[in-house]
């Protein structure tokens, strides 16, 4: 069945302030906080903020199951020029913010977003671009983005959830493995994850499922050699994340009876060490009207940072973000399970 | 009394064979651990004879650990059934193949 935004089913999970009430519900669950207070990591602060994450709008050519955006085509928040040059602002007062991680929705879909990057690239920045791959295929004017991408030095960070049609079909939609493999192949065509380009190709892998990840490494070999043999495909790391109790995925965990069971695998799986390196602790994630977050997540349960912190983009100010303590939940038990998760995948090794 | 024999949640409680005999129980898990480790198998190669075997001794703890063991590893469902299948030809194997015990005491009675 084709899935469509929680929002346009007016889902009550469309609500983050429900979404939360489910989170917290689990009086079984230990709260996260204490958990880090137990590992003297209470109140959780920024070791230095080096990454702007921009998601640039929620619009999406996909709706997949498990997305913690809520995005989809009927999603209409976009982010303007306006807060696109205000985030500029703070990168160019900001050096120390050296990457600029892109995401949405599908970020190309943004009117902006080439000239965002470009500007991006003039401040000479790392731009990591989060493309769902099929996006280039959707219509011919996308289908120069591998020349884009490689003109700006882009380093282009693509779903691809299994090396087989079926799980990467269930997760993403009917027809999404065949057309990740067309778009793969015009990326390696322009250079894009072949060795010594330059151009790197990062994939990244998400269960299918209520299950934890497996180990990055060798889960990266597994899908070298399947790509490689089955479609002549080439790529540079695999980043394996786990999907965190939110959004749809919330959603899929209810609707399928694995919601107990999957918290209690996070919460059993959770991992101290992983817990020191998650990404909100160098990372500012600003949401598509130019409100300020600790991340994509806490973004999409519209928990604002800290109010020690400036709220938005626009008076942005990078030591008052770096003293500020970052806001924590339940949903946060999915960056500190087994090896850690985050947007660049493992966080231990 | 339970109703069933298995109960799902009873699998949590493995690690509780311990207290009656812990200096044995302990040497298990030990060992069991160990088994597990990535060596010149990797740890997705062991998941899946685990699932194997869990079929073939008919384990419902097993199967269900083995199964979610096996998808955290990365195997697909092929991959998973055809480890099933492996485990139906041995246990099909292994009683057909006393057919020939059979046929050797058909020929031993008979005229
Ligand atoms: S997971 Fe990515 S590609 Fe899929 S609907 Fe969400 S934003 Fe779009
Ligand atoms: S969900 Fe966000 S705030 Fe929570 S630990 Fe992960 S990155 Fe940090």
């Amino acid at each position: 069945m084709p899935v469509t935004s929680l929002k346009k089913q007016h889902h009550e999970l469309a609500d983050a302030g429900f979404q939360l009430t489910v989170l917290q519900q689990g009086a079984q669950f230990p709260a996260f906080a204490d958990k880090l207070q137990q590992h003297n990591l209470l109140p959780l602060k920024p070791t230095g903020t080096t990454i702007l994450q921009v998601n640039v709008g929620k619009m999406c050519n996909q709706a997949c199951r498990h997305c913690h955006v809520d995005a989809g085509p009927d999603r209409r928040e976009i982010m303007t020029r306006e807060t696109m040059q205000l985030c500029l602002d703070a990168l160019a007062h900001n050096p120390e913010l050296a990457i600029v991680d892109i995401t949405g929705g599908a970020p190309e879909m943004n009117p902006d977003f080439r000239w965002f990057v470009q500007e991006i690239s003039k401040l000479g920045r790392q731009t990591i671009v989060r493309c769902n791959l099929t996006i280039i295929l959707a219509n011919p004017k996308y289908h120069d983005l591998p020349e884009f991408f490689k003109a700006h030095k882009v380093q282009v960070v693509s779903s691809l959830p299994y090396f087989a049609a079926s799980r990467t079909d269930a997760q993403r939609g009917d027809g999404v493995f065949e057309k990740s493999i067309k778009a793969l192949k015009m990326l390696n065509e322009v250079g894009y994850g072949i060795e010594n380009s330059g151009l790197q190709l990062d994939l990244v892998y998400n269960p299918s499922g209520a299950f934890l990840p497996a180990a990055q490494q060798t889960l990266e070999a597994e899908f070298k050699r399947r790509l490689l043999a089955g479609y002549s495909v080439h790529f540079n790391k695999l980043f394996c994340i786990t999907n965190l109790p939110i959004s749809r995925y919330l959603e899929y965990l209810l609707q399928s009876g694995n919601y107990e069971s999957y918290m209690e695998k996070l919460v059993d799986a959770f991992n101290p060490a992983a817990a020191a390196s998650v990404m909100c602790r160098n990372t500012i994630s600003v949401g598509w009207d130019g409100y300020l977050y600790d991340c994509d997540f806490n973004q999409m349960l519209e928990l604002h940072v800290a109010p020690t912190a400036p709220q938005h983009i626009r008076n942005f100010d990078l030591q008052a973000l770096n003293n500020r303590s970052i806001v924590l939940n339940q949903h946060c038990y999915g960056c500190t399970a087994g090896a850690g998760s985050s947007c660049g995948g493992q966080t231990v090794v | 009394m339970e109703k069933t024999y298995y109960n799902p949640a009873d699998l949590k409680k493995f690690g509780n064979i311990t207290e009656l005999q812990p200096e044995l129980g302990n040497k298990f898990f030990d060992y069991y651990g160990e088994v597990f480790k990535e060596g010149a198998l990797t740890a997705r190669e062991k998941a899946l004879i685990a699932l194997a075997v869990s079929h073939a001794v008919q384990c419902p703890y097993c199967i269900d650990a083995y199964t979610s063991d096996c998808l955290e590893k990365g195997a697909d469902e092929n991959q998973m059934m055809e480890a099933v299948h492996v485990a139906a030809a041995i246990k099909g194997g292994a009683a057909l193949v006393h057919g020939v015990q059979m046929m050797n005491k058909i020929k031993e009675l008979t005229m």
